[in-house]
């Protein structure tokens, strides 16, 4: 039995509209229109008619053509691409969840708030930090708001300080948010563990250096363990520490970024806390920040008062940077993570980070004993919730790629790695299987890698080509970036 | 031993054999002891029935749309949702899939958010719109900085009614390029832009020109040719902020000059939800000196590799944060995909004359209560003298405060309008009422008697 994703030559929207199909959702009750001045008034609207059956089936075949958790292993590393409880779905859904509005007044929401409260209380206590600001709606945005909150910190002492150091293994996200926040950026290199250089760091840090941004463990799973001396030359010369929360997976409830000294902490719900990727959002990415950090916090915080059994929004903030997005962050994904940490409980995060770990240490154990892949930096520690793999010396024997590997595994009915990421690794797959995967499954993602490069020295032509299985084969990206076609009005206009 | 979402746990001993290990710990032996915590302070796992139990108990305290009718706007807006819209998003290949890095394996994905793009470009009238950004405060965050790519200059010009919030955030994105962000006049009784203002802040260091479109006040711009036509004379980019459903019935940015449009595509078949998930918009003319420039992910129509079957793929990612670094264009990663879907699967559904008939029960009830609140004593609608769509201020003006008034509206289990009277005091006691078709006659009538009796003092 050999894996097929779903194929239909399924038109856009455009293409299927009928012109005399209609929505129809609405009986209006009040039958005054106004009339609207005709210089504010639009003539026409070209939007396609379509009947309610037509919409469902269009989308189904799409979503048939597409490929998700719920379809199978999703290895993606760095993305902690772990199984999305259900039920959550459900929660999120209750009509005290969805219709509730940003403005009301707080005594007509105080479950939404006392959840806002609860949920920031747990991730405190995740993160090993004070206070923890819902409002980023992703990683990357978490960030952005680490780097406002490091520039807010030292104008407020009065420090004049305009570099950010990060390291060469790091997402591309740090760099970008730490130069969007006015930082100039500056690189170390990893030493030959594939972990940070702490004498590059010492030389890289001086009185100019305002934080160092880094993922612990780090990009290539490995955990930075000289973080204490990596923290104290940071505070030593009065630098901030960020922590990148994306690999919290690998550590969750065995240590915290703030006892290994971290002052301020993102934490990636769609990835750590199993909220849906959403085919790339919505996410939420929540910073948590030590003591000295919190006056700088967004507004509002969310306070209870004790006494009155009463949770309120307080504004009052005077060093506040105010807003990075309006309203509370995105609120439904924050009840799927709160509904999943209480599911978990203590005990279960670590489960899930024990089982995370030891699952790819399974995966690195076997995949790297296939000739023609190998673990570069440090093959023999043990990794945390990922590991890279190098296909490099099997390109060298076969001039087989990584991304060959990755888009010939999609015919097995994987999910592809992470490739070419970290870039200090050539010919990366970055693979992290994630708690939720049984082992019947890893096992025949192991059969696939090693049937791969089989096919690597048999046929290596063949291999080029792939994928074959899944619903349309190899795209040519690089001619549709020249002249990138980005909406059926261009297309239209083009064709014409 | 064995969480449910932890198929391996039982199978700990035999993969930890495998390994040649004894124990899990030995994985973490890298971890110094110093920093090892015990045990995290939260409680024992919950199983799915209790934590729907606790749900249920703490959300009960909430009141919401439905049960009461709630006439709040202001950025979020309540729409009804089709049941097949809430199903398209909840499918599984959908819902569950990472970015489409993938894209042979990802067609389905790639080609709803080409969809996307497709239909808020008709929507708005400009040819190229992005994947989605997260909201529309950080759309209009990221405008600024494009706009400041684009000129090469350092100010921005927003107009003075603005949601403070947006207008923060704003703030928030312009500070680390050290970029000005000033205010242009709007006349007090139409609300209309100060043009001879505008003239006069408009030098030669001014990036971009910022209006909304229904303001966030509720009212429309009418001289948007002669802002247009100032901005583009001073060499500045021109850009619109929208509710995307007020552009069933009035003219769209891209047919009046906008080089730029950003707006919150929240109303397009997804809840209010507390403020979030919420949709950023996020459009561009389509001249490659933009396009260039613009932040987050692009869907593409491109073809594969061995013949012409028509594919689709992410495009110009050498803009990127993954690809350029600190020199990418924005550091935007994970976006809101799954909103976009629900923009396009609700706009497809509803079509042209579905969509206008949303956009004018709103606002013919939004009229409706404008002028039958504005018939009570002491109240005075609307504050400003223009064309209003779905929002519009009320004002209090027999020495009685708006907070007083919502209180008791809020007795009579009804939920009046936001409260601006510490965002804008030159309003006097003033509040922001919206409407939109999930209010019934019936509700509307229900606020105008309470209203009535409040206002009597009967209440
Ligand atoms: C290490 C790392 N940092 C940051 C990010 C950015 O997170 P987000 O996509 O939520 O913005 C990612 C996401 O892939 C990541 O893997």
């Amino acid at each position: 039995m050999t894996y097929r994703q779903a194929k239909y030559p399924e038109p856009l929207v455009f293409e299927l509209s009928q012109s005399e199909r209609e929505g129809g959702f609405f009986n209006p009750e009040i039958e005054e229109i106004p009339e609207i001045p005709p210089k504010l008034r639009r003539e026409r609207l070209n939007l396609p008619r379509l009947s309610e059956p037509e919409v469902v089936r269009h989308y189904v075949r799409l979503s048939q053509m597409n490929f998700g958790i719920e379809s199978g292993l999703y290895p993606l590393g760095s993305c902690t691409m772990k199984y999305n409880p259900r039920a959550c779905e459900d929660f999120s859904a209750l009509p005290q969840v969805r219709d509730i509005h940003p403005l009301q007044d707080a005594s007509t929401v105080q479950g939404a708030l006392e959840i806002l409260y609860r949920l920031e209380r747990m991730l405190a206590e995740i993160g090993g930090v004070k206070r923890v600001c819902l409002q980023p709606a992703a990683g990357a945005h978490g960030e952005l708001l680490g780097m406002l909150l490091v520039r807010a910190y030292f104008k407020d002492i009065g420090e004049n300080r305009t570099e950010v150091v990060i390291p060469d293994s790091a997402h591309g996200t740090n760099f970008a948010s730490a130069a969007m926040a006015g930082f100039r950026v500056v690189v170390i290199p990893s030493n030959s563990t594939g972990r940070v250089d702490v004498e590059a760091l010492r030389a890289a840090v001086s009185d100019r250096t305002a934080a160092f941004m880094l993922t612990n463990p780090n990009t290539l799973g490995l955990f930075e363990h000289e973080i204490k001396e990596i923290a104290s030359i940071l505070h030593d010369a009065g630098a901030l520490l960020y922590y990148d929360g994306a690999n919290l997976n690998g550590i969750m409830g065995k240590t915290r970024p703030g006892d290994m000294g971290f002052d301020i902490v993102h934490f990636n719900l769609h990835k750590t806390f199993s909220t849906p990727h959403g085919g790339g959002g919505p996410g939420a990415g929540p910073v948590g920040v030590s003591e000295k950090l919190e006056p700088y916090l967004p507004v509002p915080i969310i306070q209870y008062d004790e006494d009155k059994d009463k949770y309120w929004l307080d504004y009052n903030r005077p060093k506040s940077i105010g807003k990075i997005r309006s309203f509370f962050g995105n609120f439904a994904v924050l009840v799927k993570a709160y509904a999943y940490l209480l599911m978990m409980g203590a005990s279960g995060l670590k489960e899930a980070t024990e089982v995370a770990v030891l699952n790819a240490n399974y995966l690195k154990e076997k995949l790297r004993r296939i000739p023609g892949f190998e673990v570069r930096y440090d093959p023999e520690a043990p990794c945390k919730h990922e590991f890279v793999l190098s296909a490099e010396p099997l390109k060298r024997e076969t001039g087989v790629t990584a991304r060959d590997v990755a888009k010939r595994l999609l015919d097995f009915g994987f999910h592809a790695p992470t490739y070419y990421f970290p870039p200090i690794v050539p010919e990366a797959l970055m693979i992290e299987p994630t708690e939720t995967e049984p082992k019947e499954e890893l096992d025949r993602f192991v059969d696939a890698m090693k049937q791969i490069a089989e096919e690597a020295r048999r046929d290596p032509e063949t291999l080029k080509r792939a994928p074959f299985s899944t619903s349309v084969s190899r795209i040519d990206e690089v001619r549709a970036s020249r002249r990138p076609i980005l909406s059926w009005k261009q297309f239209v206009r083009l064709r014409k | 031993m064995g969480h449910r979402f932890v198929p391996n746990s039982f199978l700990l001993k035999e993969m930890l054999k495998e390994l040649g290990i004894d124990s899990v710990d030995e994985l973490f032996r890298d971890i110094p002891p110093e920093f090892r915590t015990d045990r995290l302070n939260l409680s024992p796992p919950l199983s799915e029935q209790e934590t729907l139990w606790h749900l249920r108990r703490v959300l009960s305290k909430n009141r919401y749309q439905g049960e009461i009718p709630i006439f709040l706007g202001g950025g979020c807006w309540f729409h009804y949702v089709p049941a097949h819209v809430k199903y398209i998003t909840q499918r599984g290949e959908f819902l569950t899939a990472y970015t489409p890095y993938q894209s042979e394996a990802s067609q389905g994905l790639l080609q709803a958010l080409f969809e996307y793009q497709s239909l808020v470009a008709e929507l708005i009238g400009l040819e190229v719109v992005n994947a989605s950004m997260y909201d529309w405060a950080t759309a209009l965050g990221e405008a600024a900085l494009m706009s400041c790519r684009v000129t090469g200059r350092r100010r921005f010009l927003v107009p003075h009614f603005i949601s403070p919030e947006r207008r923060s955030v704003l703030q928030n994105y312009c500070e680390g390029i050290g970029m000005r962000v000033d205010e242009i006049n709007q006349d007090p009784n139409s609300g209309q832009i100060d043009l001879d203002h505008l003239r006069n802040v408009l030098s030669e260091d001014v990036a971009g020109v910022y209006i909304e479109n229904p303001s966030y006040l509720g009212f429309l711009e009418e001289q948007v040719d002669e802002i247009s036509d100032l901005t583009h004379r001073a060499g500045a980019l021109f850009i619109v902020g929208v509710n995307p459903i007020s552009l069933a019935l009035f003219k769209p940015p891209g047919e009046y000059g906008a080089d730029m449009v950003v707006g919150e595509g929240q109303p397009l078949g997804q809840s209010p939800s507390f403020g979030g998930p919420s949709l950023g918009i996020f459009a561009c003319r389509n001249d490659m000196k933009l396009v260039r420039q613009m932040p987050g992910r692009l869907i593409g129509m491109a073809s594969t590799l061995d013949g012409d079957e028509r594919a689709f793929c992410m495009v110009l990612q050498t803009r990127e944060q993954h690809i350029r670094r600190e020199r990418a264009t924005s550091n935007v990663c994970s976006n809101e995909a799954l909103c976009a879907i629900a923009a396009a699967a609700y706009l497809a559904s509803m079509g042209p004359e579905g969509l206008k008939t949303v956009a004018s029960i709103s606002m013919a009830n939004a009229h409706y209560l404008m002028k039958r609140l504005a018939e009570i004593e002491g109240l005075d609608a609307p504050a400003f003298h223009a064309f209003h769509f779905n929002e519009f201020v009320l004002r209090r003006v027999d020495g009685g405060t708006m907070r007083d008034f919502n209180q008791k509206l809020l007795q009579e289990n009804i939920h009046g309008g936001h409260i601006l009277v510490s965002e804008f005091p030159e309003l006097g006691e003033s509040e922001l009422i919206c409407s939109t078709e999930v209010h019934s006659k019936r509700d509307l009538d229900r606020f105008v008697e309470a209203a009535g009796k409040i206002m009597e003092g009967k209440k």
